[in-house]
């Protein structure tokens, strides 16, 4: 039977949570990586390691690296730096572990990667040329906690091609391992003034289904969106959520209709509307939406989550979680019917990754 | 001769690394490369690129508050100090 472990990114350190296949009795590990703050944290299957992006206010940015999910660690910075007097890194904000590689985000937006498990990094690309560049990297024109570029989804097909997000900005693809890139925008709405027909679309987390690499999903600051051609177009799917607003998603791993999202208040709150926790569910690729909540908290329960904080496993059933801002992790086994509070005392949470473990 | 006291928070990040270390640099920079000649890495944790000292730690020494380029003699004391901060 496969172990399940859940990797989770948190303001005070990583966390591994874990449990057999049944997935009902959890055992709670860390906190990892000094307590610093981790922005995310991955697993590379092909070699069973973790990686945390981390970035400790005293100490600066680290990616850290498991290879025993958790028994031991080491950190290394390496080559994760701008020269000087050109970008600024103040943190390193996303990861991803795929094709014999590390790829790590950066802010300033920048790409690194590492050919070696996490000992050292080189630059990749900063998206030179690329048009609102110079406004993304001003810091008078961030938003508080900016985290540059904030997410890199790599693609099955192979190393060079991938997607990121500059956050705040575009969604972007290249197909020659990040020499070009290619904003990937169409169709999607902002509800503030753009200076560029192509750039200033504020995407918050993408989602590709494994069952079709065309299908994408995006939960955008303005609505969630889907894209049947790679990202080429998207088509907007808000109607029947409670609002346009969130950052989490996860698409089931079986079945290329079916998307879960947590819709959040917008405004500065970004916590769950009415402070009834739920999560909703398309079954038709966004027709139509459920409101999922049957063993969530439905009082009093002001719950935020991030980015990265949803995500899958990848069973014949399919397990879901997600980790709140206020420390809570919530699982469900029955494709999002029902849920189960796995941990409840955690610091707040940044990511969530799923680990199956064979 | 110089004596180096580096902030808690730094050990746990090196095996075998203590808080007070000996050093023969004649400025602060020498003595966190002599350092980091040790501990690969531990300058990055004390200073970002430039290089200047990471904007919560402090270099005091014999008392003074000091940067990169201040020197340092046989005997005396620097102290690597985490600010306290942050919540």
């Amino acid at each position: 039977m496969p172990k399940i472990v859940l990797l989770v990114g948190t303001r005070k350190g990583c966390f591994l949570l874990e449990s057999d296949g049944d997935r009902r009795d959890w055992k709670v590990g860390g906190p990892y990586c000094e307590s610093w703050p981790v922005y995310h944290a991955v697993h590379d299957p092909a070699t069973g390691a973790v990686y945390a992006a981390a970035a400790s206010e005293w100490h600066g940015s680290a990616i850290w690296r498991s290879p025993d999910l958790g028994r031991t660690w080491e950190h290394s910075s390496e080559g994760l730096a701008y020269e000087d007097g050109g970008l600024k890194l103040s943190k390193v904000s996303s990861v991803a572990a795929a094709h014999g590689r590390v790829l790590v985000g950066a802010e300033g937006a920048g790409l690194f990667e590492s050919r070696d498990g996490g000992e050292t990094f080189s630059l990749l690309s900063t998206l030179e040329g690329q048009p609102g560049r110079d406004d993304w990297n001003d810091p008078a024109k961030q938003p508080p906690g900016h985290l540059g570029l904030s997410a890199i989804i790599p693609h099955p097909d192979g190393p060079d091609r991938f997607f990121v997000i500059v956050q705040g900005y575009s969604l972007f693809e290249t197909t020659d391992g990040g020499k070009t890139w290619a904003p990937r925008n169409r169709g999607l709405r902002a509800d503030w003034p753009r200076d560029y027909e192509e750039i200033g679309f504020c995407v918050h987390k993408l989602v590709m289904s494994p069952v079709d690499h065309d299908r994408l999903y995006q939960q955008n600051h303005v609505g969630m969106h889907r894209s049947d051609d790679a990202g080429k177009s998207w088509t907007e799917i808000t109607e029947g959520l409670p609002t346009e607003f969130g950052f989490a998603a996860a698409v089931h791993p079986h079945d290329r209709d079916t998307f879960y999202v947590v819709p959040l208040d917008p405004g500065h709150g970004r916590t769950m509307p009415e402070g009834k926790a739920a999560v909703w569910r398309t079954r038709d690729a966004g027709a139509s939406w459920q409101r999922l909540s049957d063993g969530l908290p439905q009082e009093g329960a002001h719950l935020g989550v991030l980015r990265e904080g949803m995500a899958n496993d990848s069973l014949d059933s399919p397990g879901f979680y997600f980790g709140t801002s206020t420390g809570q992790v919530f699982a469900s086994t029955d494709e999002g019917e029902s849920w189960t509070e796995i941990a409840s005392y955690l610091p707040a949470i940044s990511s969530v990754e799923v680990a199956v473990v064979e | 001769v110089a004596e180096v006291h580096l902030p808690t928070t730094l050990p746990p990040l090196f095996p075998g690394l203590t808080r007070r270390q000996e050093v023969g640099a004649s400025t602060v920079a020498e003595a966190i490369d002599e350092l980091d000649a040790r501990w690969p890495g531990l300058r990055d944790r004390l200073c970002e690129p430039g290089p200047a000292l990471r904007p919560h730690i402090n270099v005091y020494v014999d008392r003074e508050r000091a940067e990169l380029g201040t020197p340092i003699s046989a005997g005396s004391r620097v102290d690597v100090i985490a600010a306290i901060s942050g919540g």
